[in-house]
């Protein structure tokens, strides 16, 4: 038994459709070039003093480029870790679980954001 | 009903019923290696504060890294964002409909193996020859 209104919402009984299984796909495609740019920013920063690995997160692209890449890693962190919660952990457990895995996301996405911020400002 | 014992119900087959195929442990490896990252996230974030903090909190994270168990953990590390990222290529190929052919499957989870641990090497490789 489904409404006309509820088939045509087509968000289902957890109310968000496909937007996790979407979401996923979408910050997967995004991870493979921030991926290869991640491995490359790393490899060529090999050895450097932290003055020199600074004065590399002062140009704006490779800012925007680490602001992005964990964005999206950590998107796609908070993504796969909820389904791997739900496989395993249940009842009330399960809830705090997820409420603590969504927090763990936000929590690392903000400390890496205020790192870089503050290191391509020179605050 | 009451004080009767629960009669044994025939149960579907699980995991351990089945030959162990390669397939079924690359689709394990793809869960592990996802939340060996997850772990590894912490790792990354730790080392871009760590620079942003102080010199000597950088050196800090340095000497770890370089330590030759910090250098296990990173090569860890690295094949297993390989291994995942080619693993989530293959998913993609599974999600337009194609490559469900058992040999198609079968040559996939190899390809994604052998993949994984030869841009492992060469990232490595070249890693050192950066330092060199």
């Amino acid at each position: 038994m489904r409404s006309d209104l509820g088939k045509v919402r087509g968000l289902g009984s957890a109310k968000s459709g496909t937007e996790h299984f979407w979401m996923q796909r979408v910050t997967a495609i995004a991870n493979v070039p921030l991926v290869i740019f991640l491995v490359w920013f790393i490899i060529s920063h090999i050895g450097v003093t932290r003055m020199e690995l600074i004065a590399s997160v002062k140009h704006p692209l490779i800012a925007v480029g680490l602001l992005l890449a964990f964005a999206s890693f950590l998107y796609h962190m908070r993504l796969g870790l909820q389904v791997v919660i739900e496989d395993y952990v249940h009842g009330s457990t399960k809830f705090a679980a997820l409420l603590a895995n969504t927090f763990f996301a936000v929590v690392l996405f903000a400390t890496a954001a205020y790192a870089i911020l503050k290191m391509s400002f020179g605050l | 009903m009451s004080g009767s014992k629960p009669k044994a119900r025939p149960l579907s087959p699980h995991l351990q019923i089945y030959r162990p195929m390669l397939s079924m442990t690359m689709s394990i490896m793809h869960r592990i290696t996802g939340v060996a990252l997850a772990i590894g996230m912490i790792g990354l974030v730790w080392w871009l504060t760590a620079a942003s903090i102080s010199d000597g909190y950088f050196e800090l994270v340095q000497g770890f890294i370089s330590h030759w168990f910090g250098q296990l953990v990173l090569f860890g590390f690295t094949w297993a964002l390989m291994h995942h990222m080619l693993g989530g290529l293959r998913h993609f190929i599974w999600d337009t409909g194609r490559g469900f052919e058992l040999k198609t499957v079968e040559w996939l989870v190899r390809a994604n193996l052998i993949g994984s641990v030869l841009l492992t090497l060469l990232i490595w490789v070249i890693a050192y020859g950066v330092r060199a």
